[in-house]
């Protein structure tokens, strides 16, 4: 069992080397806080906030740091208010 | 309620973050939910061990400064969904943790949580103390090395003074886990035994986990040792590490006294 497994095991040490290389790349970039994907999410949270009453509770912001690509996703549940009409 | 446990060990890589880790995961994979929070403000790691760091959005000092509600700063693992991590700043400060805003971020988790891990930095600074400070239960890791065990000697001490438990008069429960342990060095008598080390600190023993090359692959790829190779000599002792914390009585075997296949060839040296 031992002997299977030890020879069934694929290097570990590739799988490190990529993930710290797209992590210290943001971290790096995140010096004072200018990281693009954080003051994205800080922007929009603020834009909304500026038309509707935001409960913090129905915001969901989630992100994916990527060696090529980052995702930002805003969930927002957006309640619906019959009584305005849109401009 | 939850119950609150904070790891840790006042020298710095003895394995708390991979205990805390390997622990957490272990406990979560019962289905009890389990958070791990990391309070190494601006040096944050385990976000890094449980393969979580792309995936950072707030952190803990965002909740106590107000910027972000718990829930949104909890990350649910990718692979058990009762384990969460509450990841450490890495841009600010140590000063942002003030000591009533862990109060309540504690005091909210064990709302929620079955378990509270608090991955403490190393050292006796102030993020030290803030990890331990609300803590039920103790765990003290330690190396079989005279440098470790005198540090742990010390934590003992300010778990002992420093924490509400303490202050209030109650006794803390202190668990010692011994790790790194190399029981082919330990027979030569080049390593710190079990026996000396319990003996000196005088504190029940909670495991006893062997230095592995799977607690360092496990870390490569980002997962706790636990979930990695949930066979491996590490995942196993930390398993049963787990069921003590529960409060089972398991007997504890000193690594390296029933050999495998391998150490029965390459590990005893010829007398």
């Amino acid at each position: 069992m031992n002997l299977l497994r030890f020879f069934s095991r694929s290097q570990s040490a590739p799988a490190a080397r990529e993930r710290l290389q797209v992590l210290l790349a943001h971290e790096r970039a995140a010096v004072g806080d200018s990281d693009l994907v954080t003051k994205l999410r800080d922007e929009i949270l603020r834009a909304i906030a500026k038309h509707m009453q935001i409960d913090d509770e129905k915001v969901s912001v989630r992100m994916e740091r990527g060696p090529q690509v980052s995702t930002l996703a805003v969930d927002i549940e957006i309640p619906f208010d019959p009584g305005k009409k849109a401009a | 309620m939850g119950k609150v446990i904070v790891v840790t060990s006042g020298k710095g890589g003895v394995g708390k973050t991979t205990s805390s880790a390997a622990l957490g995961a272990a406990l979560a994979s019962n289905g009890e939910k389990v958070v791990v929070v990391d309070f190494d403000v601006g040096l944050r790691n385990l976000d890094l061990v449980m393969g979580a760091e792309r995936r950072v959005v707030y952190d803990l000092v965002n909740v106590i400064q107000g910027e972000a509600k718990l829930t949104q700063a909890l990350i649910r693992d990718k692979r058990l969904e009762t384990l969460y991590l509450l990841p450490a700043s890495q841009t600010r400060d140590k000063d942002n943790l003030t000591a009533d805003g862990v109060e309540w971020v504690i005091g909210a988790l064990k709302q929620t949580f079955d378990w509270v891990i608090c991955d403490s930095p190393a050292g006796i600074e102030r993020g030290a103390t803030l990890a331990m400070r609300h803590a039920d239960v103790a765990i003290v890791v330690t190396n079989p090395e005279v440098s470790s065990v005198r540090d742990s000697d010390r934590i003992i001490g300010l778990l002992d003074s420093k924490t509400l438990k303490a202050e209030n008069g109650e006794r803390m429960e202190k668990h010692l886990l011994l790790t790194r342990y190399d029981p082919v060095r330990a027979e030569r008598g080049d390593m710190l035994k079990v026996e000396d080390v319990l003996e000196i600190l005088s504190i029940p023993l909670l495991g006893i986990v062997p230095e592995s090359m799977d607690v360092l692959r496990a870390s490569n790829v980002g997962s706790p040792v636990t979930l990695a190779d949930e066979r491996s000599a590490p995942a196993i002792a930390y398993f049963d590490a787990a069921r003590r914390l529960k409060g089972e009585m398991l007997p504890i075997a000193i690594p390296g006294e029933k050999r495998g296949f391998f150490g029965k060839f390459f590990g005893r040296k010829a007398a």
